[in-house]
């Protein structure tokens, strides 16, 4: 059977071999941890505990501000010891509260879990919101916020990303393998909050064991594990429900629009924690890999434990790093060190050697086409980045800049080595700065 | 860690890189070279090498002139020396070979901005230029005289041409064509050094396709327009009009369809641009070889093609995902 998928994308070699089959591992606790006040998509949250208080684990020390933002929480218990400004994983440094933990890792006494069928969905939301809930595939979006939609917005499909199509990453992967039941409670309760008729779960086919383990698992329940054809980026939103259900959000439009919501396997999984435990996201897996790194693993992380310690619990680095990239290899970032802290959104660390590190010098564009061909949402890619480059930003826009999703396809394939994407984010910008100002 | 790379992703690259692609495309034309050396023996040698070296030459002389770094190792300038040796007749005069290179380069690709900024098929240009300049050594052919047949080569017509005479003196097709379905495949015909082998030419095209380097877009319409068209001229008035496998192999169809009208440079991006390209070259093709002064059309349907390219390109901007919907929905 042709499996499905979306149109466009790329095949870049999966390099998953390094940690597909190694079992979640504890990561120890370091000293001190950095949690930052922004981890989401949205107000940063607000400090709310004073330098030398002690905290519990799971207490909240960060409150939210707004409707789009989330609180954050201690990882682990102990004293603060300080709230300032701290390397961030997205480069600058921002307000965070840093934690010294005092080893007993003692949870909260607050924390109430209920039964999902005893509550309504209102405060089943309101757990996911207060528990810092956020989309854990990367784009850290507050899951509440899309657990609300408007009620014009009926969602009738719910679809979760077990896709991981990112090369390296196997986080999800080994969720799906090794904590099905905390996964498949989270879908069972998303089902009940949206009311969505069809379930799908959406794996791509590098993942056999996980769509077998799935699929058994939901023999006698109506959710479909449907594999998927291994393509990048399939695990961008608006292409996983094109593969899942052959719907197409409309351009500007949210999944919504189409009757749709999506969760990463993992977000599910800590609906579940925050629903049943009352516990709050503070911990995840992560997968730290690469060719520079000596003892690839998939870890449970806390949020806040500087990159330097999972570098050291993997064994340390082989040799000098050619490019400290957090997430995957298509749509992560670099750092510029190891200080910047874990968040909720770091699902892995990667570390390339000076030789794996694409930086080619670029030449002209010779129109061969093949980012049109790549291109997941069908644009033009080289020729929006042309607009751009020349900051020619109307044009850029009416060639649908805003319509691209960075997943990066048309820079991976370019023969030119154009930095495609990166021009055209460039325009994205130009565009949203020119409506601020009209 | 004081060598560390930062940058905006994407952080991994195909590695295909334009150096790679332009290699492939010179590998693939080995074939066609080889063939043409042995129907043609050393005149084809030498017009190839000349073109060759003459387009490398071209380029990094421009390119110093213009104090911009030489980049006559990206391939690009050999390939286009190349094309412009397998459209030239074999027994073309070095130093009309050689201004061939010249003007291919210069005119049809350095004066635009270099690689990727001419409109025209730089290759095609130089060979137009020269039919229009020099028409009698421009169609001066000669029978091929295989290596080891002890034969010289002699002047003659292309098949094409013989049929045009006949056709201009007489109204009718040449009372006995001088090829066979089997010689014009194989390339044992007259013509230009690289147009005559099909065989040699497809298997190099077949190299492409594996590599992904060529789409079946262009070549596919391009083909089938002028094998669909010409064939209703001829079921029309047989008498008159050749058939469409006369058509297809000999002349610079095959030539021009797989190398010459897929060039990436100057052909639409998108799909149904590709699809417009190759029916309008095809057309064009089979209007001036019917109907035309010329013999032989696909030079001049290929670079009026060319023309309209970035019209093409306009008006066949892919449907956005997403788009169908949002108009729906209004």
């Amino acid at each position: 059977m042709k499996l499905k998928t979306f149109k466009g994308g790329i095949h870049p070699p999966d390099n998953k071999q390094w940690s597909e089959h190694k079992a979640i591992e504890d990561c120890p606790l370091p000293d001190e941890l950095i949690v930052p006040l922004s981890q989401h998509i949205g107000a940063p949250a607000v400090a709310c505990v004073e330098v030398g208080q002690q905290v519990a684990k799971g207490q909240e020390i960060g409150a939210a501000k707004g409707f789009v933002s989330v609180p954050v929480h201690a990882p682990t218990s102990g004293e603060v010891v300080a709230i300032e400004s701290r390397p961030h994983p997205g480069g600058a440094s921002l307000p965070a509260v840093v934690i010294r933990a005092d080893g007993e890792d003692r949870w909260s006494g607050d924390l109430q879990g209920a039964d999902p069928s005893s509550l309504s969905v209102e405060e089943i939301v309101e757990k996911v919101r207060s528990a810092g809930v956020v989309g854990m595939g990367g784009a850290a979006f507050p899951a509440h916020v899309k657990m609300s939609p408007p009620p014009e917005k009926p969602i009738r499909t719910l679809v979760f990303n077990g896709v991981e199509c990112e090369p390296y990453l196997t986080a999800d992967h080994r969720m799906m393998l090794e904590e099905t039941e905390r996964v498949l409670q989270g879908v069972a309760i998303l089902q009940y909050v949206y009311g969505a008729e069809r379930v799908v779960i959406g794996v791509e086919a590098n993942k056999p064991d996980a769509i077998a383990l799935l699929q058994k698992e939901c023999a006698d329940n109506p959710v479909e594990v449907m594999p998927l054809e291994v393509k990048y980026p399939q695990g961008a939103e608006k292409q996983l429900i094109s593969a899942a259900t052959g719907r197409e959000v409309p351009s500007g439009g949210l999944p919504m629009d189409v009757g749709v919501a999506v969760h990463n396997v993992s977000s599910a999984a800590a609906v579940t924690d925050a629903v049943m435990l009352g516990r709050p996201l503070i911990e995840r897996i992560c997968t730290v890999t690469g060719p520079a790194i000596r003892e690839p693993k998939n870890l449970r992380i806390r949020i806040g434990m500087p990159l330097s310690h999972l570098v050291g619990v993997c064994g340390g680095l082989t040799e000098e790093p050619g490019k400290i990239i957090l997430g995957g290899p298509m749509m992560g970032f670099t750092q510029a060190g190891l200080d910047a802290p874990t968040t909720r959104g770091t699902s892995g660390l990667l570390l390339l050697r000076d030789e794996d590190v694409a930086k080619s010098p670029e030449g002209p564009c010779i129109r061969c086409a093949r980012c049109v061909d790549a291109c997941p949402m069908n644009l033009l890619p080289t020729t929006i980045a042309a607009y751009s480059r020349r900051d020619l930003v109307a044009e850029a826009e009416e060639y649908c800049a805003m319509d691209c999703i960075e997943c990066g396809s048309c820079s991976y394939v370019c023969p030119a080595c154009l930095p495609l994407v990166q021009s055209i984010r460039y325009g994205k910008a130009a565009v949203l700065a020119k409506k601020r100002n009209s | 860690m004081s060598q560390l790379y930062l940058s905006s992703s994407p952080h991994v690259h195909s590695g295909e890189t334009t150096s790679a692609v332009m290699r492939a495309v010179i590998y693939s034309l080995i074939p066609a070279c080889l063939v043409a050396v042995y129907f043609f023996g050393p005149s084809a040698l030498s017009v190839l090498l000349i073109a060759t070296l003459g387009c490398l030459a071209t380029e990094a002389v421009c390119q110093r002139l213009m104090r911009q770094p030489v980049t006559i190792s990206d391939g690009s300038a050999a390939i286009t020396g190349i094309l412009l040796a397998l459209n030239l007749p074999p027994t073309c005069p070095w130093w009309m070979t050689l201004l061939g290179a010249v003007i291919a380069i210069a005119v049809g690709k350095q004066v635009y901005g270099g690689l990727g900024a001419n409109p025209f098929n730089p290759a095609l240009v130089a060979r137009v230029v020269l039919l229009i300049s020099f028409p009698v050594q421009m169609t001066t052919w000669s029978k091929p005289a295989p290596i080891g047949s002890g034969l010289d080569l002699v002047t003659t017509a292309t098949p094409l041409g013989e049929w045009k005479n006949a056709v201009m003196l007489t109204g009718k097709m040449p009372e006995a064509a001088s090829g066979s379905t089997i010689n014009y495949l194989l390339g044992n015909m007259p013509g230009c050094v690289g147009e005559v082998s099909a065989l040699a030419l497809l298997l190099g095209a077949a190299y492409l396709f594996y590599r992904k380097i060529l789409t079946w877009h262009i070549p596919v319409t391009f083909v089938g327009t002028v094998v669909v068209l010409s064939g209703i001229f001829w079921l029309v008035n047989p008498a008159k009009y050749p058939d469409p496998i006369f058509h297809l192999l000999t002349g610079g169809l095959v030539l021009g369809a797989f190398y010459m009208a897929t060039d990436m440079v100057t052909t639409p991006v998108s799909p149904k641009g590709m699809l417009i390209f190759g029916v309008g070259c095809g057309v064009l093709t089979v209007l001036i070889r019917l109907f035309g002064g010329y013999p032989e059309g696909v030079s001049f349907a290929i670079l009026l093609m060319n023309a309209a390219t970035p019209l093409i390109d306009r008006y066949t901007r892919p449907k956005i995902f997403g788009a169908l919907k949002a108009e729906g929905a209004k």
